[in-house]
């Protein structure tokens, strides 16, 4: 901790999102198989590159983790990660809790924390009043949690985000910034097929 | 001492079996009583996982991902429980995804508790609304092939299915102290 008191700026979150994902998404080979929540995360992973093995939700809020606990399940040699928004990941806090019961170790997710719903006017989130989402994914027992608030934190997000045997839970705090729309696919039934194909070799 | 035991229904082991023909290993549930016999089934399979859910609409989303995976799952919930999946249906609705769930009802013949009754009359109407075909069973010699037949349109077809266990096939739920 600075032995001076933060400025107000200091204070605030500091990454920003789009350079995040690329580094999160940065060499990705066929073992890494990548759910984005709706919303900004969508755009965010679309904006790093369009790939077979990202599966691009446009809806179903709430649904990103649990997705990624199917499929690391039936993917256990694969590694799964979901980059969902902090509204998303609110909505599903439950999820917390039924990941930690089943403690699988190839399933990490990233809270992409700008701590307002960026879609919809930026409204505040409760993390924006202090919620602590990895706070309570530690308290359910995930293996490792992180939060990630300055570029000094990234390399070890990454290598968390990637690698760290999980299930990890890592929150990055980003700046509330709107960007341009990167548009993936939005048909459900390609984007699954193509999914499976990438990673079944069968639709 | 002297009441007789009713006998224990089988029809949640044909359910197991139907499930394990299908190829099913991902089984996910909010528990009720009338799954009991059936979860006790799958936990004690080791090839397949069992988990349990907070509320339902996570299994909508589990059972979408595991199909991402190449796995089959199942959804175990009760009626009040298909209320909390409205909105997460659009996943396998949109993505044509196969996905089935298996609904113990409550709110319909014998029920004691009324606080039931609104989502358990309309849950047919919230999943058909949903575009999940429904298959309801009101006897027992009906519930093993209702669930094969419903596994081969949904893991074939790719359209979500939903098996009602009706409340006249489970019994109505007894409220006494034992």
């Amino acid at each position: 901790m600075p032995s001076s008191a933060p400025t107000s700026s200091a204070a605030k979150p500091g990454l920003h999102r789009r350079p995040l994902v690329a580094r999160l998404l940065e060499g990705r080979d066929d073992r890494l198989l990548v759910i984005t929540g709706l919303g900004t995360p969508t755009y965010d992973a679309a904006a790093a590159g369009d790939d077979p093995r990202t599966f691009f939700l446009w809806g179903a809020m709430g649904g990103a983790t649990m997705m990624g606990l199917g499929l690391a399940l039936a993917q256990p040699d694969k590694r799964v990660l979901v980059l969902a928004g902090d509204g998303e990941m609110l909505m599903s806090v439950g999820s917390l809790a039924t990941v930690a019961m089943k403690r699988p170790a190839n399933l990490a997710v990233v809270v992409l924390d700008n701590e307002h719903f960026g879609e919809t006017g930026m409204q505040p989130t409760p993390t924006h009043a202090g919620v602590d989402l990895a706070g309570m994914a530690a308290a359910a027992g995930w293996a490792k949690t992180l939060t990630a608030r300055t570029e000094d934190d990234v390399a070890g997000l990454v290598e968390a985000a990637r690698t760290t045997p999980g299930p990890v839970f890592a929150v990055a705090k980003i700046l509330a910034e709107k960007l341009p729309f990167v548009l993936p696919p939005k048909d459900g039934a390609y984007l699954k097929d193509r999914f499976r194909q990438a990673v079944l070799g069968t639709v | 001492m002297s009441e007789p035991v009713p006998a224990q229904p089988t029809w949640p082991d044909d359910i197991y079996r139907a499930l394990k023909a299908a190829g099913v290993q991902q089984v996910c549930h909010v528990p009720d009583a009338g799954h009991a016999r059936l979860i006790k089934s799958c936990e004690a399979d080791n090839a397949m996982q069992t988990v349990t859910l907070t509320t339902e609409e996570e299994g909508v989303a589990m059972v979408c991902g595991a199909h991402l995976g190449g796995q089959r799952g199942v959804l175990l919930v009760q009626s009040s429980g298909v209320g909390n999946c409205i909105n997460m249906l659009s996943l396998p609705s949109t993505c044509r995804m196969p996905f089935m769930m298996i609904v113990t009802m409550r709110g319909e013949y014998g029920e004691f508790n009324p606080w039931q009754n609104a989502m358990g009359l309309a849950t047919e109407a919230v999943l058909t609304a949903m575009q999940v075909v429904c298959y309801r069973c009101d006897r027992p010699e009906d519930v093993g092939p209702t669930v094969a037949n419903a596994a081969r349109f949904t893991f074939e077809g790719g359209r979500p299915v939903a098996i009602l266990l009706s409340q006249r096939l489970i019994g109505a739920k007894a409220f006494v102290n034992e």
